[in-house]
């Protein structure tokens, strides 16, 4: 094992849609240096590898920011943040131009208007989305890439970050970074409940199994003050490939229909949540499976709608190809994923201030990672990325870069080389992992239980999951990949416990699916119009309620 | 859905290998690529994407309906050429231009 000391003035987590565009800001409004850590290769990571659809957040014209504001409200029946909600969306429509000028096409019209698909989507070719990104930072002076780089903790003192840590899975090496001021953005957390198809295609998940909720681990570790984690995302997709289904419902306007042909969306409402809850009924109660109606169609539709799926998702259409059937001549089959944890479409992460400030000082968050607001999707991920460089860039002028002490690197190389060392474990990591996602499967409201629990249930998983947590010390890695294994492991037991004492903290059923406790399964708005946020202490989750920050009223953190 | 990777076109430039955003991809012992977490694929096709002698295609995995057809990509000028070889031997195209924004 090599061993590497490195130092910058800011350090990026995550080179994805937040990471590579914070990079491109700073880069552009002051000459900090900046060095972004990769664990795979910017070109193509995270969740824009595949390509994207449409450009899901955008003030159209004659809309405002409030009404995005407004919308992000109501689908997350009030537990949101407004004022960073806000605050993001007055920079959805830059950040898209300037999507546009690195390379992106958008559609016009022959005004040279941006072609709108409802109230808030663009259209766009996103199949190279990444590459055009990953482009722009290439070439910026004071921007240098550390690719295949796995960070996997922070270093706090005192609540005052001073880099992190991490391993070179190609190059077996250790690094200790130092930071001045560090922006975090490695996106959400897959893989924490057993997934559709845990065989063979077990990664053919929606939400990038590569992301592995590192961020949110590393911030509880360091007793990050974090939000909402029980506001978990199941998305509706298209049966095995788990393809999105958006452009279907709002690109051809297919209906959600049950096996009798019957439109169900509208007798449980349209909310996110809402979706899926209907269609987990509708299968309960005998009128499964559901279905996106495409039956009947054009033909056109039919070539435009494979060419879409092949620039977002590509399995679909071969699905598609392979059953000789285009979707005008069978409707598509849609179930819920497993749960996952993402604060780009619901509102877990980080519990941050409108400068995407964390409650560790020097320490940002943008993106998947930062909670509090929800519906973010491509374009809200830029604009946080590009708030957290602005807020890094201010605080470097009133802060020194702190040195890690040699303790805390010798005791971090110690547990590297421990994992390292063939010691006979019992079990492999991947046994581990298999256990983890029965556990969160059956007793955290996964896809067996229709995605319900009680708080017996939730005691077991957490006893449970514990448990896994003290059997993690002891396994071994080949190799340095191996070692991101175990690491990617650790940090979804992290994640795991903290669902699990917030799922167990909102004593009611404000979503059904994303948060449905069976002990409490009405609505309290005498109780819970508040946030659940959490922080570590002494290696207990200790849950913090919060009123709501409402009106779009900054929130300031005070200490 | 995971790859195959066709070790007799392969010519070592290890692109595949760079862009794959789960690391999954690495050299055998005679510097051929080789998929060596094939249940690990996310099925992105960025490998696909980048392979200069396209060796590289995709396939549906039996558990999700997957049939045995390979697919794989060839990029002309703008256009992005999505090749679907059947088990029976007949092929399907779609062209994409890369300029052109989605319909829906
Ligand atoms: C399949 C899919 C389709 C989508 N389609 C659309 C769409 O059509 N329209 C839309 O607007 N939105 C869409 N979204 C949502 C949108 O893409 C995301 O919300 C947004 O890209 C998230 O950005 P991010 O920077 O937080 O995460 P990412 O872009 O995923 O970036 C996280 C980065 O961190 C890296 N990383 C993770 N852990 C570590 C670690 N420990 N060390 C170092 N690096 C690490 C990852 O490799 C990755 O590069 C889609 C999302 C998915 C998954
Ligand atoms: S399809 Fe994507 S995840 Fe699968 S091997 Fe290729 S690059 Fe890696
Ligand atoms: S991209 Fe193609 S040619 Fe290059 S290493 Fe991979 S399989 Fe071989």
């Amino acid at each position: 094992m090599k061993i590497k000391k490195l130092k910058t003035d800011i350090l990026i987590i995550g080179g994805g849609t937040a990471g590579c565009y914070a990079a491109l800001t700073v880069s552009e409004n002051s000459d900090a240096e900046v060095l972004i850590c990769e664990k795979a290769h910017i070109k193509r990571s995270g969740c824009l590898a595949a390509g994207v659809n449409a450009l899901n957040a955008y003030i159209v014209e004659g809309r405002v920011p409030q009404d995005y504001v407004d919308y992000a409200k109501k689908d997350a029946d009030n537990i949101v943040r407004e004022d960073l909600l806000l605050t993001m969306s007055e920079r959805l429509n830059s950040v898209t131009e300037r999507l546009e000028q690195l390379g992106l096409v958008i559609l016009k019209d022959k005004d040279g208007k941006y072609v709108t698909r409802g109230n808030r989507n663009l259209k766009i070719n996103g199949e190279n989305i990444k590459p055009i990104l990953a482009k722009a930072v290439k070439n910026l002076p004071n921007v240098k890439v550390l690719n295949r780089v796995n960070i996997t903790d922070f270093e706090v003192e005192n609540n005052r970050i001073k880099g992190a840590f991490g391993i070179g899975i190609e190059n077996d090496t250790f690094y200790t970074i130092e930071a001045n001021a560090v922006i975090i953005a490695t996106g959400g957390a897959a893989g924490l409940y057993k997934p559709n198809n845990p065989g063979f295609s077990r990664h053919k998940m929606w939400y990038p199994p590569f992301n592995t909720g590192a961020g949110y681990a590393m911030g509880i570790n360091a007793g990050a003050e974090m939000t909402t984690f029980e506001m978990r995302f199941i998305a509706l997709r298209c049966k095995d490939t788990i393809a999105p289904t958006g452009t279907l419902a709002q690109g051809v306007g297919a209906k959600q229909i049950n096996s009798f042909g019957d439109v169900y969306e509208t007798k449980y409402g349209l909310t996110t949540s809402e979706r899926v809850y209907g269609t987990v009924n509708e299968n309960q109660e005998g009128r499964g499976p559901c279905y996106l109606r495409t039956e009947g169609i054009t033909q056109e539709q039919d070539e435009a709608l494979k060419k879409a799926y092949l620039n977002m998702a590509p399995s679909q259409t071969l699905k598609w190809i392979e059953s000789g059937k285009n979707p005008s001549e069978q409707n598509v089959e849609i179930e819920g994923t497993e749960p996952y944890i993402v604060g780009g479409h619901t509102a877990s992460g980080y519990w941050v201030d409108t400068k995407r400030a964390t409650t560790v000082k020097g320490l940002f968050a943008a993106g998947d990672v930062a909670g509090g607001s929800p519906q973010k999707y491509v374009t809200g991920a830029l604009a946080e990325g590009e708030i957290a460089a602005f807020s890094a860039i201010d605080f470097l002028k009133n802060n020194e870069i702190q040195a890690i002490d040699l303790t805390s690197t010798d005791k971090k190389i110690k547990e590297v080389e421990n994992f390292l060392s063939d010691k006979n474990s019992r079990f492999t990591t991947e046994q581990l992992e298999e256990a983890m996602q029965t556990v969160m499967d059956s007793y955290a409201g996964g896809i067996k239980t229709n995605y319900r629990f009680n708080e017996k249930q939730l005691d077991i998983a957490d006893r449970k999951i514990l448990g896994l947590q003290k059997l993690s010390d002891n396994l071994y890695a080949s190799d340095f990949q191996e070692l991101m294994y175990i690491y990617e492991l650790r940090e979804r037991l992290t994640v795991c416990r903290s669902v699990i004492a917030h799922l167990k903290a909102r004593k009611e059923t404000r979503w059904h699916s994303f948060a449905e406790n069976l002990d409490y399964p009405e609505k309290d708005n005498k109780n819970f119009l508040k946030y659940v946020n959490s922080r570590l202490e002494n290696g207990e989750i200790k849950i913090i309620f919060r009123d709501l920050q409402e009106g779009g009223k900054p929130y300031e953190h005070i200490n | 859905m995971s790859i195959s990777i066709d070790k007799s076109k392969c010519i070592s430039c290890k692109r595949c290998q760079v862009v794959c955003p789960g690391s999954l991809i690495k050299s055998d012992d005679n510097n051929k690529a080789y998929i060596k977490y094939p249940k690990d694929c996310w099925g992105c096709t960025s490998c696909i994407k980048e392979c200069p002698v396209y060796a590289i295609r995709f396939y549906l995995g039996a558990d999700i309906g997957g049939m045995g057809s390979l697919v794989h990509t060839e990029k002309n000028g703008d256009i992005l050429k999505w090749i679907i070889e059947h088990p029976d031997g007949e092929v399907s195209e779609i062209d994409i231009n890369q300029k052109e924004s989605n319909k829906y």
